[in-house]
């Protein structure tokens, strides 16, 4: 199959004003007989949902959890980047455009990319007129703090609860919409089907979670904005909840699953301390701005850090990046932190650690207070003082949220940090109009493929999902709709939906039948266990082709030997997790299959065979300059490439030396 | 910090749906470690439960880093445990040595009831901030972001107020199970915003109303509130959205008009 990603013509920065130019417009009047479904509002999905509605669209809009307000966005930490240039430093759209693209390895569209940066203003237009509280200068205006490494100031945040802020500035413009009633609100629902007829996307099975009833819903087109699926490595810092379930079940019913090796693992997390860990909490990229990274020397050397000599210790990302130091880009960053382990350095107990230290920043930020308040001659505790106030004023949430969890006082002793799955990069596969290969199946935020290519830049997600459902959604899905003005509701009771819904009973019911002796957590352990030593931080052919055989064993055992407790028509979130690993389970094995064509290290997928002498990520533009668009065959995956065409940025190695 | 392990007793409150009566189970935990959460001590148990071939106790949680507001156990009779400012996802068991009983129960209030077990429907909360707490903005309104100047010490009152996580331990923690403090935050935080102030009166009068409808009770100044909200959300905001609903009644707002 031919993959038209239908990117306008003309110049890169007129094509999105010449799309919008040109596309077909809906009529108020035919916008109230049409219907729509949103699953998922998060970031992506209530921006989307909202502005639908306020459109005058029919919305229906689904999230598994208790509330629309808790979507998994709401956890985001340090920001969102917008080219709005108030710094006045030389920043501007094509900037943005250019360092998400090169960020990404070149491994994304050129327009689609520049898109996002030209629309990244409105973003913040828009959260701001909603109330959200972004941090402010002393004069009212808005400020900014630079974020993973650029060298402009472009990232707005609201204290380290950003994603907070801008999913409750979206969530109250979609509860308004729910009181207008042109949305209305499906919560703990999970979708468990796409329904197709006569080739279009017409609706959803969804199961209520209370009731355990499964439902059928219809719209004109579907909205997926699901999030990503870093859960399928078990432990990352997604929530417990995230899952791939939504996209998993359209790509089997003909959306294609585009780069689903590409991952993101994010290099300042708390480290793991335990078999029953749950999952991992995410430490702000923004402290790498004053924490240094250090292992001591010494292989395996047990004194506290306090007792380490600074000229015995390795500042090894200031050693090997001397030009962006501890600001080198999420994937650098976390590789030099495995390489460091593997090879004996690492701290803590469990030995898979580096330290994040601010005894640096907290000194040289007193000394500056002190100077700032005339203090003459300050004795080291007055310097301590000071700095550890800036310091507080800073991340006070984030030491926080670490002490809590450790047990341990940051401002005493250094953080234990060590990389955690964080962000999946891939999706399913979207054309610029962020249309699936199911016409009338829309997906977008983090579940799609589009603007990241091999790695995300931070605060660039937020800036993505926002994007995606309040200003580039609501035009492209006009486009398609315009042509479907005259399709009447269908009824659920149309054969398409009585077969869907069967195909989902039967699988709840053999899922229930199997049994067997042990937790579903416990194959999700397992699986991510595969996952994460093999199609981690670092891949090799060899390790890839023993975990599409480890995995393929595991399902088996797990369809032989799972056991679901509760019943199928009562609340049962034991098997609403079945159901999600399940999907896991398929999807991992398309994870391994697609790193192990990828033979070429890109951003986030670092193959071992492809590296330079000094170790770093060696990308192969002849042969694979291109997105993998997976089409699901019940005889097994089939892999369409989308070619990338670079006509306005010429693709070069990334050097952070 | 020294890690140990330990065994407790634990006394959980079990209720198949909203219509039947519910009970207390006790459960005996083993060999736990300090360095759990709470929630992961309910994993250990739950997985031991399934082994059992009897049914796991279902509680709300997602996030599990104190930012979503899903989880919501009421703990030994403190709304999320005994730490100060604390979602219950980020109790640790360091708070607790080996021997002890715990008891955890769901949020007790007629207007949050019990789905099962821990589980609580919370949807009144979306029905209030759905009359008013929001900016009737619609998309590709707004001005430009720094049009309108807020001044530093406005936005980070603001913020304060927003800190809100929804979770309804305020209205647990309340006698008479007020959503006052869930309210206030919401008002306060757009009342300090001039972005906030065409809706001022209206919103106001209509969360309040939207309260009573649901079956919150008044707030009587006790503010267990405060002290129970993980995010420290002051009662400050309760006195605030007092005068702003008293200020609502004497200006000539639209009032109760929902758009
Ligand atoms: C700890 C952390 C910090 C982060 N910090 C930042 C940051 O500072 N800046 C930044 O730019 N990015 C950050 N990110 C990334 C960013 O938060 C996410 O990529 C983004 O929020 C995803 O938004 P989304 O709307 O696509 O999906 P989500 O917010 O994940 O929402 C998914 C929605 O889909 C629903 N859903 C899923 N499956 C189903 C189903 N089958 N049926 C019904 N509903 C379903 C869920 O209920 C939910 O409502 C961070 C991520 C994490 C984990
Ligand atoms: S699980 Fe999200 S706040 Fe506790």
């Amino acid at each position: 199959m031919v993959l038209d990603s239908k990117i306008p013509a003309g110049d890169l920065k007129d094509k999105w004003q010449n799309y919008k130019d040109h596309c077909k417009l809906v009529s108020p009047a035919n916008k109230r007989n049409i219907q729509i479904i949103v699953i998922g509002t998060g970031l992506a999905g209530a921006s989307a949902a909202a502005t639908l509605g306020e459109l005058g669209y029919n919305v229906k809009a689904f999230c598994f959890q208790d509330s629309p307000r808790r979507a998994h966005s709401i956890a985001a930490q340090g920001g969102i980047n917008a080219a709005k240039n108030y710094q006045n430093d030389g920043d501007s759209t094509f900037r943005l455009y250019y360092e998400t693209l090169k960020g990404g390895d070149y491994r994304s569209r050129e327009a689609n990319t520049y898109r996002l940066a030209e629309v990244s203003g409105n973003i913040i237009d828009q959260a701001t007129a909603q109330g959200v509280p972004f941090a402010r200068e002393y004069g009212g205006t808005l400020a900014n703090r630079s974020f993973g490494g650029t060298q402009v100031s472009r990232t707005f945040y609201a204290r380290g609860q950003t994603g907070q802020q801008l999913l409750l500035g979206a969530y109250g413009a979609l509860e308004r919409q729910v009181a207008t009633g042109k949305v209305t609100m499906y919560s703990r629902h999970e979708m468990l089907d796409l329904v197709i007829i006569d080739g279009k996307a017409r609706g959803i099975i969804a199961r209520n979670l209370v009731t355990g009833k499964l439902e059928r819903y219809f719209g004109h087109a579907v909205v997926l904005a699901s999030g990503g699926y870093g859960n399928v490595f078990f432990l990352s810092t997604n929530a417990m909840g995230s899952n791939v379930t939504a996209s998993w079940k359209s790509h089997k019913k003909g959306a294609f699953f585009a780069n689903p090796c590409f991952t993101q693992i994010h290099p300042t997390c708390i480290p793991v301390s335990g078999d029953y860990q749950s999952k991992l909490t995410l430490m702000s990229e923004s402290l790498r701005n004053d924490g240094r990274i250090w292992v001591p020397k010494k292989k395996d050397d047990n004194r506290k850090a306090k007792d380490i000599p600074h000229d015995e210790r390795d500042y090894y990302l200031e050693r090997r990046y001397p030009a962006f130091g501890n600001l080198v880009p999420r994937d650098v960053a976390s590789r030099a932190a495995k390489e460091r382990c593997d090879a004996g350095y690492g701290v803590g107990s469990s030995k898979m650690a580096v330290y994040l230290d601010f005894a640096d920043a907290i000194k040289r930020y007193g000394k500056m207070e002190a100077h700032k308040k005339v203090i003459e001659n300050p004795s080291e505790e007055t310097i301590r003082e000071l700095g550890m106030q800036v310091v507080k004023d800073k991340y006070g949430n984030l030491f926080e949220m670490y002490e809590k969890i450790t047990g341990e006082n940051p401002y005493e002793v250094p953080m234990r940090i060590y990389p955690a799955v964080h962000y999946t990069m891939g999706g399913l596969w979207v054309d610029y109009e962020l249309q699936t290969t199911v016409p009338g199946l829309f997906a977008i935020g983090e579940c799609n493929f589009s603007d990241h290519g091999a790695n995300r830049l931070g605060a660039s997600a937020l800036m993505q999902g926002l994007a995606d459902g309040y200003f580039v959604l609501p035009y492209t899905i006009g486009n398609y709709l315009s042509s479907e003005i005259r399709t009447p509701a269908i009824p659920v009771t149309d054969p398409a939906f009585e077969e869907a819904e069967k195909a989902v009973a039967e699988r709840i019911n053999k899922l229930m039948n199997i049994k067997g002796a042990r937790s579903v957590d416990h194959f999700h352990r397992e699986l991510g266990k595969i996952m994460w030593d093999k199609c981690g931080m670092a891949r090799n052919e060899k390790g890839l082709t023993e975990a599409i055989t480890e995995i393929q064993q595991l399902r088996e055992e797990f369809w032989k030997d799972l056991r679901v407790p509760g019943e199928v028509e009562s609340m049962n979130p034991e098997l609403d997790k079945a159901q999600r690993v399940a999907d896991f389970m398929e999807l991992a094995e398309l994870m391994c299959r697609d790193a192990l064509n990828r033979r070429e290290s890109c951003g986030g997928h670092f193959r071992e065979e492809s590296q330079t002498s000094e170790g770093e990520a060696l990308r192969i533009d002849d042969e694979f300059s291109f997105v993998s668009a997976w089409e699901y065959k019940p005889e097994g995956e089939v892999l369409n490439k989308e070619p990338l065409i670079f006509e306005v940025s010429k693709p070069s190695q990334r050097s952070y030396k | 910090m020294e890690h140990y392990t330990m065994n407790l007793t634990l006394k959980v409150w079990r209720q198949k749906n909203s219509q039947e009566h519910g009970h207390f189970e006790t459960f005996q935990v083993k060999d736990i470690s300090s360095e759990m959460s709470f929630l992961e001590m309910f994993d250990v148990l739950n997985e031991q439960l399934i082994n059992e071939g009897k049914e796991p106790i279902a509680f709300d949680h997602d996030c599990r880093e104190g930012i979503c507001g899903a989880c919501s156990m009421y703990v030994d009779g403190r709304a999320h445990g005994p730490w100060e400012k604390n979602t219950v996802c980020q109790l640790h068991m360091r708070a607790y040595k080996d021997g002890d009983t715990i008891v955890v129960e769901p949020w007790r209030s007629a207007a949050f009831p019990v789905i099962k077990d821990l589980m609580v429907d919370r949807r009144a909360f979306d029905r209030i901030i759905e009359a008013g707490g929001f900016v009737s903005v619609n998309t590709g309104n707004a001005p430009d972001a720094n049009a309108i100047p807020v001044s530093k010490v406005a936005a980070d009152e603001a913020f304060d107020a927003a800190a809100c996580i929804g979770c309804g331990a305020c209205v647990a923690a309340c006698p008479n199970g007020s959503a006052a403090l869930f309210i206030g935050a919401k008002v306060s935080q757009l009342a300090f915003l001039p972005q906030g102030d065409a809706e001022r009166a209206s919103r106001v009068r209509n969360m309040v109303d939207q309260a009573a409808k649901e079956g919150f009770g008044n707030c009587g100044n006790i503010y267990n509130c405060e002290a129970e909200c993980p995010k420290g959300i002051s009662v400050g905001n309760i006195a605030k959205m007092k005068r702003e609903y008293m200020r609502a009644s004497v200006t000539t707002g639209p009032a109760g008009i929902r758009e």
